[in-house]
């Protein structure tokens, strides 16, 4: 029987979440032999077998079809799957892993409120210091297409996969896009989030691959598996 | 399918490439008969070059790749920049290059549109007499496409710039609306701000216009107040940015009137005599449109000298407003009629600023066109 392939994210607390909503539904999983292998089952329903990744590669994964469902970020899924309506579906958020990705400015910008702001500051910074406006960032795609939106030039996106709040006060960036939950560290770095600064609310969500092989049985299990759960099936 | 290319089936071998190759002979011979130089750019350029003429969104439609030692490099997406810098670099003024090979664009997930295609290229720079130029540029595309039968789309970059440069406003708002003549949306953002009063700023703008009026020094203080310095952009940069904002504040809203002329300008569409009558029309209230207005009437004269029925030719004033352009003048388009899927078969135009922008500040006028020789043929033979 061709069995269909669920994606959870191989450790930490996300996991714990993702098993926890499972459980909630009546889907039990289960971490099996030594406490490292990354393996376990999925009981409750037949026909699933459980795959555990990092979960930055769990869109990857999605995109390619290699699985059928997985739970990730959805800024994960935004940011690195182009087009990713087109490609995943998403069957429910989760309401945990809750982080939004905002711009955000030094605290002293007084003149600076909204992303309209930023535009003008741009042409400014780039007349008296020869730059263009640095936004430091991991999330390119999002930020890009968020900033040219909102019709913001003369900008230009410096990559920063981690410690993003520091590259202000490091002169590597102007302003930063990233991912906060409090806002506690945008504080403590002396930065702000701007007013209209919100480019994603992003949380967990379980994702369906349109690339993944649908065959009559993995159909029907995710007939079972939605039924059980109490979601919609998703268009395929 | 690997034999497959933009637009046609079979252009990567047999009859199919002997086709496509006999074309763009075709259209090197009359660039080359035009006075035109042969001129071979790399392929992979310096990003900051493309980046500082085109800003960040280019790197979402070009491909960028790194080099460990010249840093960030991008595959060209069209030949103007690299001819440009061929020129600053080695040419003598007046000067034709021609040239052909492919161009790469990433285009969005789902778009038909190829990534890889050909750009046969016609580039002209001149500071003698621009309308002959213009004509010259506008004539030889039109011959080279013209056979198929064409649709023309033609406008100048350089009415809207006259009449903003005309607008009796603060400087520093006819600036803003420069920056974004290639941005219709965020022009219409920036139109309506100008055209409305200042009462709906926010209480921490308030307090801001407030700090301005009083001077420097007490925009310093909020500055202070509001947290420690960190980054480039400093107290000097917030000053005398919030000093700017006291200055808009007190700068009267653009008028109704001012806001519906630049309204009806963009708005002109037809025939180019029809449409330039028309701009004549609304001259009388808009410094620099006079101008802007005989330069358009000194091109169509041109074109007419060259055979060519200059006032029937549709003209509108927005057309050419798209991001990722560059032109500043004449531009124009050649489409293959009832071909929705295919792109101009040839487009172009003035763009004379980005000679300034790559030379840092020498500029010489510069006027070009690119025929899409693979859409070319697909339009001939009615093979998509």
């Amino acid at each position: 029987m061709s069995r269909l392939k669920l994606g959870l994210p191989s450790k930490g607390r996300l996991q714990g979440q993702c098993i926890a909503w499972f459980h909630d539904r009546g889907i039990a999983i289960e971490r099996s032999g030594a406490e490292r292998e990354y393996a376990g089952t999925v009981s409750g329903v037949d026909g699933v077998d459980l795959v555990l990744l990092s979960a930055s590669e769990i869109p990857r994964e999605l995109a390619a079809g290699r699985i059928h469902l997985g739970i990730t970020g959805q800024d994960l899924v935004h940011e690195t799957i182009p087009g990713w309506e087109g490609r995943v579906s998403q069957l429910a958020a989760l309401g945990f892993g809750r982080a939004d990705l905002v711009i955000a400015v030094p605290s002293i910008w007084v003149d600076v409120e909204s992303v309209e702001d930023l535009d003008a500051v741009a042409a400014d910074f780039r007349a008296r210091h020869g730059l263009r406006l640095r936004v430091a960032t991991k999330y390119h795609h999002l930020v890009r297409d968020f900033l040219r939106k909102r019709g913001v030039a003369d900008y230009r996106i410096v990559d920063s996969q981690g410690a993003t709040e520091g590259t202000v006060k490091n002169l590597t960036a102007e302003l930063i896009a990233d991912i906060t939950s409090t806002g506690e560290t945008l504080r403590a770095n002396h930065l702000r989030v701007l007013e209209d600064g919100l480019i994603l609310a992003s949380e967990a969500a379980l994702f369906a691959a349109r690339a993944a092989a649908w065959g009559p049985e993995e159909r029907e299990t995710l007939a079972t598996l939605c039924a059980r759960m109490g979601l919609s099936e998703p268009a395929l | 399918m690997l034999t497959a290319r933009a637009y046609l089936p079979d252009g990567r071998l047999g009859a199919g490439l002997a086709r496509l190759e006999a074309e763009t002979a075709r259209i090197l011979r009359a660039f080359a008969a035009a006075g035109a130089e042969v001129v071979e750019p790399e392929a992979l350029q310096p990003a900051d070059v493309l980046l500082d003429l085109y800003g960040e969104d280019i790197r979402a439609r070009a491909y960028v790749t790194q080099d460990p030692v010249a840093g960030e490099m991008m595959l060209r997406p069209d030949f103007t920049v690299p001819v440009v810098r061929l020129h600053m670099a080695h040419g003598a003024a007046p000067a034709r290059y021609a040239y052909c090979g492919p161009v790469w664009r990433a285009q969005e997930p789902g778009s038909a549109r190829p990534n890889e295609y050909l750009q046969a290229g016609f580039e002209l720079f001149d500071a003698g007499d621009p309308a002959e130029a213009d004509a010259e540029v506008f004539a030889l595309m039109s011959a080279l496409v013209g056979e198929t039968g064409c649709e023309i789309a033609t406008g100048d970059m350089g009415i809207l710039a006259a009449v903003v440069d005309g607008l009796e406003t603060a400087p520093h708002r006819r600036a803003a609306l420069r920056r974004h003549l290639w941005r219709p949306e965020a022009f219409r953002r920036l139109l309506r701000r100008f055209g409305a009063g200042h009462e709906d700023a926010t209480a921490a703008r308030a307090t801001l216009l407030a700090a301005a009026e009083r001077g420097a020094e007490a925009v310093g203080e909020l500055i202070s107040w509001a947290g420690e310095p960190v980054g480039l952009r400093d107290a000097e940069d917030i000053t005398a940015r919030a000093l700017r904002l006291a200055e808009e504040a007190a700068t009267p809203p653009l008028t109704a009137t001012q806001v519906a002329a630049l309204d009806e300008v963009l708005s002109v569409s037809g025939p180019s005599q029809a449409a330039l009558a028309r701009l004549r029309g609304l001259a009388p209230d808009m410094p620099g449109l006079t101008g802007a207005c005989d330069r358009v009437e000194a091109r169509l004269e041109a074109l007419s000298r060259r055979g060519i029925d200059a006032g029937a030719l549709p003209f509108s004033t927005s057309f050419g407003r798209t991001t990722l352009e560059y032109y500043d003048g004449f531009v124009f388009g050649l489409s293959a009629p009832g071909r929705p899927d295919l792109p101009p078969l040839a487009q172009g135009g003035r763009y004379d600023h980005v000679t300034a922008v790559l030379g840092g500040g020498a500029g010489i006028p510069a006027v070009g066109a690119i025929i899409r020789p693979e859409a070319l043929i697909a339009a001939q033979g009615g093979a998509a």
